[in-house]
């Protein structure tokens, strides 16, 4: 081979394993699942032995009323988390984002929640609730309260809670660092022209973190539906069907009821559900950008 | 960015008091973890909060029962083999960081400099992945790691594999570290690709061009010259990585068998037991938190700037 051809090789020899693993092990796979989705499949058959059913799984699910309620379930849970950690993440950073020593320390405790393992934020909280030995009715009990029921009657709760203090510092690091990035020229234009602290929030600094807010607030909505470790760990998507979340049921389906089909099916589903999600949120932030752009134009014309 | 002055603006007390709260909030139930995890069951159960309790490594002798070299008086049999676990966590983690990071790199390379594809592109099918939730690759995964990809019994690499290690059937990916390898690298990638081709992008095109004229192959230039002025990038993307390999537990509890299993594997299965001891699953749930919080503590800064870039323009 002349060092000619290498070279013009090269960058497909570069890109090679990259796109091998990818179609391997996602395209594949994912192709796979669409077509067994149609199959009356369980795991003891290769696929190919199993039988066509057309779309008997997507009907069998569409009737059932425990995947109603899992898909409520799971939409409840990631419309909670989205919305309180938005509200107390970017009230923080909006809070915090002033000139103060040990800012870094404060950010490198903050994203401590996040870097550990899911299974461990559900061990941590499991014991934190628990009726007798946990920290939660300990301190009820010695203020005089009635102790709670936190993984029975409140199983959501507990969980959307536990989510929480996980990702919330997730939201506030995004909010911080798209703070510091705003212009300061518009900033500066608005303190001159004697805008009080609400008002810069309101009118300056939140409409023009706004893409930021967005992308922000669909990366976490992404991950909420992938919620699974945590739940797991805690209350095993009990009690009843309480906090079964579609990832943990899609998990059950598969490997408890044994019916492969089934589960290919409802991950269906669930992917067009994000699908769906991702290109309304998409499509807003294509709005948003064109607003903060116009608003920063108007700003520096005024100065 | 904003500057970072050397004035520091004083502020009112209260907005102290409501950091030292925050802070509280943030760490606390980890220090919770990181306490009990040094306590007796009794200690823990009794419920004799706060400091006042004589702390013991029993626990973690327990749990590491199965690698530590000497015999435990507290203990007749060692039930729990989370040594073993502990090996094939880091052995599954390391493998995937690094070859993530290494063809990732290739690829994000040759996306850069040979310009194939549009960096909207690349973030777009970034999304794309990290859009598809680990149950959504459970079935397939699961169908196609253990009929697919197989080599027969029959053929020559397979009966060489079955005659050097044993077992039955064909060879199959399912219950082998490389197969779950192989879904974390694959899973990784699109992210890596993308994180390290920003960096990329910023290395002046005349340092390669010059190397090229001292008469450095491709290969060379990519080595000597780009590798070394990307590193605060590859140490986003393989705490990123390593991150994800080390935590996971879906897909690996699909793939693994009896002599496979990894930490959270383990932590799992003994929390869904009716009496759950406190005291030795803190201390693996604290052995499975120390790489983790290790990496948050001395490369905080890349962390953040893998986790903005997603976001945050500039």
């Amino acid at each position: 081979m002349s060092t000619a051809t290498f070279n013009r090789l090269t960058p497909y020899l570069f890109l090679a394993p990259a796109v091998v693993i990818m179609a391997l092990a996602l395209l594949y796979p994912l192709g796979y699942m669409i077509y067994g989705s149609f199959r009356a499949w369980d795991p003891s058959q290769a696929l190919g032995e199993s039988t066509f059913v057309g779309l008997a799984n997507y009907v069998t699910l569409w009737n059932d009323p425990s995947f109603h309620e899992s898909a409520g379930v799971t939409l409840k849970f990631a419309a909670s988390v989205v919305s309180v950690e938005m509200f107390i993440g970017v009230g923080l950073a909006l809070l915090l984002d002033r000139n103060i020593r040990g800012m870094s320390v404060l950010r490198t405790l903050f994203i401590l929640p996040m870097m550990i393992a899911p299974v461990v934020v559900g061990l941590i909280w499991r014991y934190m609730y628990h009726p007798s030995v946990g920290i939660f009715n300990n301190t009820l009990k010695s203020l005089g309260f009635e102790s709670i029921d936190w993984l029975g009657q409140h199983a959501l709760l507990a969980v959307i809670l536990a989510d929480i203090w996980q990702w919330t510092p997730f939201i506030f690091i995004l909010s911080l660092a798209a703070l510091q990035s705003l212009p300061r020229s518009a900033l500066e234009a608005a303190r001159i022209d004697g805008a009080t602290a609400w008002q810069q929030i309101i009118h300056i600094k939140l409409p023009l973190m706004m893409p930021v807010l967005i992308v922000t607030g669909l990366l976490r909505l992404i991950d909420a539906f992938k919620v699974l470790e945590v739940i797991l760990v805690m209350t095993e998507g009990g009690p009843g069907l309480s906090t079964e979340i579609l990832a943990l049921r899609i998990s059950r389906t598969a490997t408890e009821f044994r019916e492969l089909g089934v589960a290919a099916a409802m991950s269906n589903y669930l992917l067009m559900m994000l699908l769906v999600l991702t290109v309304i949120m998409l499509a807003y932030n294509r709005v948003q950008e064109y607003r903060a752009a116009r608003a920063i134009r108007i700003i520096e014309e005024d100065i | 960015m904003s500057s970072s002055s050397e004035t520091h603006q004083s502020q009112h007390p209260a907005f102290y008091m409501v950091v030292v709260m925050l802070i509280i909030m943030a760490i606390g139930p980890i220090a919770l973890m990181f306490v009990n995890s040094f306590k007796l069951d009794v200690d823990i159960i009794s419920g004799t909060s706060g400091l006042l309790f004589l702390p013991t490594i029993q626990n973690y002798e327990t749990a590491l029962c199965d690698v530590l070299p000497y015999e435990m008086e507290h203990l007749d049999f060692c039930a729990l083999k989370f040594g073993g676990a502990f090996v094939n966590s880091l052995v599954i983690a390391l493998v995937s960081t690094i070859l993530t990071l290494v063809i990732g790199c290739m690829a994000a390379y040759a996306l850069v400099r040979f310009r194939f594809m549009g960096r909207d592109a690349v973030s777009g099918s970034t999304l794309m992945v990290r859009m598809v939730p680990p149950a959504v690759l459970l079935v397939p995964v699961f169908g196609l790691w253990n009929n697919e990809f197989c080599i027969s019994k029959t053929s020559w690499l397979g009966s060489l594999i079955r005659d050097e290690f044993g077992g039955r059937g064909d060879v199959c990916l399912a219950g082998t570290h490389s197969g779950i390898i192989l879904i974390y690298v694959a899973m990784n990638l699109p992210f890596v690709i993308w994180i390290l081709q920003s960096f990329i992008v910023q290395v002046p095109r005349q340092l390669e061009e010059a190397a090229r004229m001292d008469g450095a192959g491709p290969f060379q230039v990519f080595f000597k010259v780009v590798l070394p002025l990307i590193k605060p990038g590859l140490a986003a993307a393989a705490i990123f990585t390593f991150r994800i390999a080390w935590n996971e537990y879906l897909l690996a509890s699909a793939l693994s068998d009896r002599d496979t299993k990894t930490v959270p594997i383990l932590i799992v299965n003994n929390m869904s037991e009716f009496n759950v001891e406190w005291g030795v699953i803190m201390a693996t749930g604290m052995l499975l938190a120390i790489p983790p919080i290790i990496f948050t503590l001395f490369a905080s800064r890349q962390i953040i700037t893998g986790m903005t870039a997603g976001a945050v323009k500039g």
